[in-house]
């Protein structure tokens, strides 16, 4: 392990100090990018979870669990107008206050830098997951450039990997302001860009967050319907 | 963003001969055209302003408009010395608080500045945007200063002072003992400020010191608009005469201020953040008054005085016309190691249970959190409705208002309630007064807890230590110091 002289943690700027067993939550580090402190603070998906979104059982009530599935699973499933379209998301890291906290800085206030802190993760998931193309959940144009910067593509850039971009986002208002059903019946957000070749291609889809899964399925779906294999996602957090 | 040059005036471009703006030379500004007519809401939010277009709720053409005709400046959001940014809103230079991005919005890999985020993101490709045109109208009530008070003859000669300051545009310390009255010693110098038509600013590094003032401002000029600005406030883009602001807000200002008046410039963060002295320097106008108060000035500055090399006055007595508590220094021998036994050492002991049998309620001051909750269940023992707070109690601000009930007979604290809270009738102990976390500053401050209230002038304040420090001499130097200049001005009684 080499520690730069000023090493200065990523997160909260603090001096880093480099601690004697050291754990190995985000392997093949080559220098030290945050704290010890910061990084004891991610938790990871861990455990026994739902078979098709990983959400972790051990936080949900019984009731809400079908067998392998969530409940929300189970429900996205049994509708034949979504049956099958995702083929499975990976998560990496529960979605609690410090993850929400750190992903605000990185994707709103748009500190392009902290996606050096998930690179060596986001690389070992993309290496164990099979896939030909891996392509980020684009932005509409307008967020775009108020962003500055794709969050999910810089994922896959700063693990070292090259974006696939089929599929182009039309602009619409917030999506957390609606409800369940009203995410389901609104029309497909996404366009296939026939520049890229998907037909027969197993696809990754790549996002920072699993909230309700409908942004990833209606990219599974277009993705599907336009000759992909399979689609799978893998996000930061869920 | 991209521009090009085109007829000596900027337009944003992004094709072929466009640069982001940070790589262009020098930035023209279009001459003013008297006739063109401004947008009046703009003129309010830019008005002595260096903002981000995230910031402004109107649309780029619009902006660019204003430019075109002289109303609106560009400035480059970052600076290169070869190939060295500078961030020019809140001047970080050091290469570890900058990052890259490719950036959407320049097509290139843009710098941004990682020590100001939070205010929005500066990159390498980002205007900073000013006003140019016309100042706001600002109405004059007929009387401005509706203060009722006196001032005392210590306030009355520091309050000319800074009224000759303002007037003259000229950097002034004031020195003022802690229980002096400072703030209503810039109500005349804010007042002739005011009717000069002149804008001025009371900024501290402290969110709390921005509450406890808005509201005294604003009863003393009920006729002046006040914005009060911290973190979240909803005056954030209200135009006023009166500014009341943390160091912090200071950021967003650019050339705006004719008279600044930095309370408690010796306070976290500002003292350890270059980036806030940065702040108050910008917000200042190139020809403008620069007043700071406090009751602690640095090693430095406190040199400087005695040089004269800095223009200073000083209050050395508090409004009550008693002198300040001198510190007793008490040897308590190697305290942390009879801590490590669950034992106080017996001078500490005693001096606790004299407050408890006499009910006088007192504030214990401790180096660290982990010493004070060891020592805090020990206390209990003598009585158990004794609390301790520190900077990231949840309950701070109720164990504090139980004290001033008079709740609780003692408080323990760590340095966190050094300055600003006040109880009426207190004795002050701090335990470890060796500790390099108390530094002359910290240790005059704690003293000026004791003794606040004309009716309870006196309080005792006690050093425990183990070996006298450099610091605890010239704190107890400064305030007997301050007690004798009182008496040679006559502004004591006893
Ligand atoms: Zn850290
Ligand atoms: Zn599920
Ligand atoms: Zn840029
Ligand atoms: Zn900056």
């Amino acid at each position: 392990m080499k520690l730069f002289p000023e090493a200065q943690c990523l997160i909260c700027h603090e001096k880093i100090i480099p601690v004697i067993g050291w754990t190995e939550i985000f392997s093949e580090e080559k220098e030290l990018i945050i704290c010890s402190i910061c990084k004891n603070k991610f938790e990871r998906v861990e455990g026994e979870k739902c078979k098709l979104c990983s959400r972790p059982f051990q936080f949900l009530e019984e009731n809400f669990r079908r067998g392998d599935l969530c409940y929300d699973c189970e429900r996205w499933e049994e509708d034949i107008e979504w049956h099958g379209y995702l083929h499975a998301n990976h998560s990496i890291f529960l979605y609690n206050d410090f993850f929400k906290e750190v992903m605000a800085n990185y994707k709103f206030r748009g500190d392009y830098v902290l996606a050096k802190i998930f690179a060596n993760c986001v690389k070992g998931f993309l290496k164990r997951i099979q896939s030909d193309l891996l392509v980020p959940i684009p932005l509409s144009d307008e967020r775009l450039y108020e962003r500055g910067f794709n969050q999910a593509e810089a994922l896959i850039v700063e693990s070292g990997f090259t974006p696939a971009k089929p599929l182009t986002r039309i602009h619409l208002e917030k999506q957390s302001k609606k409800s369940r059903s009203e995410r389901i019946h609104i029309p497909q957000v996404f366009q296939i860009n026939s520049q890229v070749e998907i037909i027969g291609k197993e696809i990754l889809l790549i996002d920072d967050i699993y909230t309700t899964g409908s942004t990833l399925r209606h990219a599974a779906k277009l993705l599907k319907e336009s000759g992909a294999e399979r689609v799978q996602s893998l996000t930061l957090a869920r | 963003m991209r521009f090009y040059i085109k007829d000596k005036y900027l337009v944003p471009h992004l094709g072929e001969g466009s640069l982001p703006i940070s790589k262009i030379q020098t930035i023209p500004q279009p001459p003013l055209n008297p006739d063109f007519s401004f947008n009046p809401d703009l003129q309010l939010l830019l008005t002595g302003k260096q903002l981000i277009l995230d910031d402004l709720p109107f649309p780029h053409d619009e902006i660019q408009k204003h430019y075109e005709n002289g109303y609106v400046t560009y400035r480059k959001g970052m600076e290169y010395n070869r190939s060295q940014p500078t961030c020019s809103r809140c001047g970080n230079n050091k290469e570890n608080w900058f990052a890259q991005f490719p950036c959407s919005r320049c097509g290139e890999i843009c710098h941004y500045c990682r020590k100001c985020l939070m205010m929005g993101r500066i990159s390498a490709c980002t205007p900073l945007l000013g006003w140019n045109g016309p100042a706001p109208e600002q109405p004059l009530p007929k009387t401005i200063l509706e203060w009722k008070g006196r001032l005392s003859e210590g306030q009355q000669a520091a309050s000319n002072q800074v009224v000759h300051a303002v007037e003259s545009n000229k950097e002034l310390l004031v020195w003022a003992v802690c229980g002096a009255g400072k703030t209503e010693v810039l109500f005349e110098g804010t007042e002739s400020a005011l009717t000069a038509r002149k804008r001025v600013c009371i900024a501290t590094p402290r969110t709390d010191v921005v509450l406890e003032l808005t509201p005294r401002l604003k009863a003393a000029f009920p006729g002046i608009t006040v914005a009060s600005l911290y973190g979240g406030s909803e005056d954030r883009h209200l135009y006023a005469p009166l500014t009341i602001a943390t160091t912090h807000q200071l950021l967003r200002f650019y050339h705006a201020f004719d008279t600044v008046i930095l309370d408690e410039v010796d306070a976290f963060p500002y003292t350890v953040e270059e980036s806030l002295q940065y702040a108050a320097v910008q917000a200042r106008k190139p020809e403008s008054a620069m007043i700071y108060l406090t009751a602690t000035p640095n090693e430095k500055w406190q040199r400087e005085c005695r040089t004269g090399k800095r223009a200073f006055t000083t209050i050395p007595a508090r409004f009550h016309r008693h002198p300040l508590p001198v510190p007793h220094f008490t040897w308590c021998g190697n305290w942390q190691k009879q801590l490590k036994k669950e034992k106080l050492p017996a001078n500490i002991l005693h001096w606790v249970k004299e407050r408890l049998k006499n009910k006088k309620q007192a504030l214990l001051f401790f180096p660290h959190i982990g010493l004070m909750e060891k020592f805090l269940p020990i206390l209990r023992q003598l009585t158990p409705n004794i609390e301790a707070v520190h900077a990231e109690d949840p309950d701070r601000k109720e164990k504090v208002q139980k004290m001033r009930n008079k709740e609780i007979p003692l408080l323990l604290t760590t340095t966190i309630l050094e300055r600003g809270v006040t109880f009426s009738n207190i004795d002050v102990a701090v335990i470890g007064a060796e500790d390099n976390i108390f530094a002359e500053s910290a240790l005059v401050q704690i003293a000026g807890r004791a003794g606040r209230s004309k009716d309870y002038p006196k309080g005792v304040v006690t050093f425990f230590h183990y070996g006298k420090t450099e610091e605890m001499i010239k704190a107890r130097k400064q305030i007997t110091a301050m007690n004798q200049e009182g008496t040679r001005r006559g502004l004591l009684d006893s």
